[in-house]
């Protein structure tokens, strides 16, 4: 209960920072911009990232959108949540970029896939859980990163602002302009499609060094 | 709708990333635990599930290339310097601007004039003596000596100084007034002198057929 009522004050006390700080930046006060948006600049370049799939050019796309919001800044209401705003102007750069682009091909066959059957899961072999101290090695971060990177890009970018950036599924569909029920179902697929990639993973040795091979298995 | 009495693996496929999220309602829940218990195979695909939801959730999977941060800094720093720029530009060219119409307002009623004069022969410097006695009356904007007979109401005449009735707005006479105003026209053109003893003529005319169809009434 303690510890609870400690993270809540410091929640609280995060967003007042917070909403000092917009205002402060809403009243001309721009070198505090930086301060603003730097806990954000992962997630902004991680949600360009799912769009765009080049990191270069993710990059690119996440700091215009933060240009962007710098420039808008007087646009942005109290009542909405910061991160989400700052994540939609960056899907919006990110998609509006790709549109121009025209880099990648249209995707007709997923969407005919979609409507005509459900995904199935492959592997029903006991899962063997990844724990999240492996996320200090940079291997296992990399082989998930390869894994969401073969997604096609309708999945991943749910995937990525659902799960990643924590947006909520209307929020996600508000950002990529789709139904929320379309939403759900593209989770639901990357979800799936992701633990497959993962399980075999293993099959293939992808974290056959990790320490936590040996042990335990929750199930 | 799925069954809420008993439910098949592929039933729950459908919902197991909507069971994640805890968003199913508590009897579809209750129906998914107990197939979860006894289903080895939906029960990997939870758990794979949640493990991928777990993994890909973790800020550590938000990664940015090297100098990312450096390099959005610079940018938003220049962006900052030119904004401020432009915010101040922005009222600060419509104020410098108001600033300098009314000051040259001001510089202009200090050093020319307090009231708009009529008439070229009535500009400063005129030989009229300042303290002499003049007459004015409601209706006109010329003074005149005392028994002028161009004097426009001769019932609402009231006597001031030629010096009082010039920066009232006054001009004098040109009639009853002339032996003043000939010699102290100096400085402008013959062509300008012309034109304006031309006017004064003309207001002159119509003083006096006013004054006629006053005197006429009166009758």
């Amino acid at each position: 209960m303690v510890s609870n009522i400690t993270v809540n004050n410091s929640e609280q006390a995060g967003g007042t920072r917070e909403h000092e700080l917009i205002s402060s930046v809403q009243r001309g006060q721009s070198e505090l911009f930086y301060e603003l948006v730097r806990p954000y600049e992962r997630r902004v370049y991680a949600a360009a990232l799912a769009i765009l799939r080049n990191e270069h050019d993710a990059e690119d796309a996440a700091q215009e959108a933060m240009l962007k919001a710098f420039k808008n800044i007087q646009q942005f209401r109290a009542e909405a949540r910061f991160s989400t705003w700052l994540i939609q102007i960056t899907v919006n750069e990110s998609l509006m970029r790709r549109r121009r682009e025209r880099t990648v091909p249209m995707e007709a066959i997923d969407d005919r896939r979609e409507q005509e059957s459900e995904y199935a899961p492959r592997d029903f072999a006991d899962w063997r859980e990844i724990p999240s101290e492996a996320l200090e090695r940079k291997e296992v971060r990399q082989r998930l990163a390869e894994a969401l990177a073969t997604l096609d890009r309708k999945y991943r970018e749910v995937f990525v602002l659902r799960d990643m950036e924590h947006l909520n599924i209307q929020e996600t569909a508000e950002a990529l302009g789709i139904t929320a029920a379309s939403v759900k179902t593209r989770l639901l697929r990357a979800r799936l499609m992701l633990r497959d990639l993962l399980a075999a993973g293993w099959e293939q040795g992808w974290f056959s060094r990790l320490p936590f091979e040996k042990g335990t298995k929750p199930w | 709708m799925v069954n809420r009495e008993a439910v098949n693996c592929e039933q729950v496929w459908r919902e197991i990333s909507n069971y994640v999220d805890g968003d199913v309602d508590a009897a579809l829940r209750s129906t998914m635990d107990e197939h979860f218990h006894t289903c080895k195979k939906c029960a990997s695909v939870l758990a794979g599930t949640r493990n991928v939801v777990q993994l890909y959730g973790d800020e550590r999977m938000l990664e940015v290339p090297s100098g990312f941060s450096r390099r959005l800094e610079k940018r938003l720093a220049k962006k900052a310097g030119g904004e401020r720029w432009s915010s101040w530009s922005v009222w600060l060219v419509p104020v410098a601007a108001i600033a300098l119409i009314v000051g040259g307002l001001k510089l202009t009623n200090t050093f020319s004039f307090r009231h708009p004069v009529r008439s070229i022969l009535a500009a400063p410097g005129h030989g009229i003596p300042p303290d002499m006695q003049v007459v004015v009356s409601s209706g006109s904007k010329v003074f005149h000596v005392a028994g002028c007979p161009f004097i426009h109401d001769k019932a609402s005449e009231r006597t001031i100084t030629a010096k009082q009735a010039m920066q009232d707005g006054y001009v004098p006479c040109s009639r009853c007034l002339r032996q003043y105003l000939k010699t102290s026209v100096t400085g402008h053109s013959g062509a300008e002198v012309a034109d304006s003893v031309a006017a004064e003529a003309e207001e002159e005319q119509e003083e006096l057929l006013s004054a006629a169809g006053q005197s006429a009434a009166g009758h």
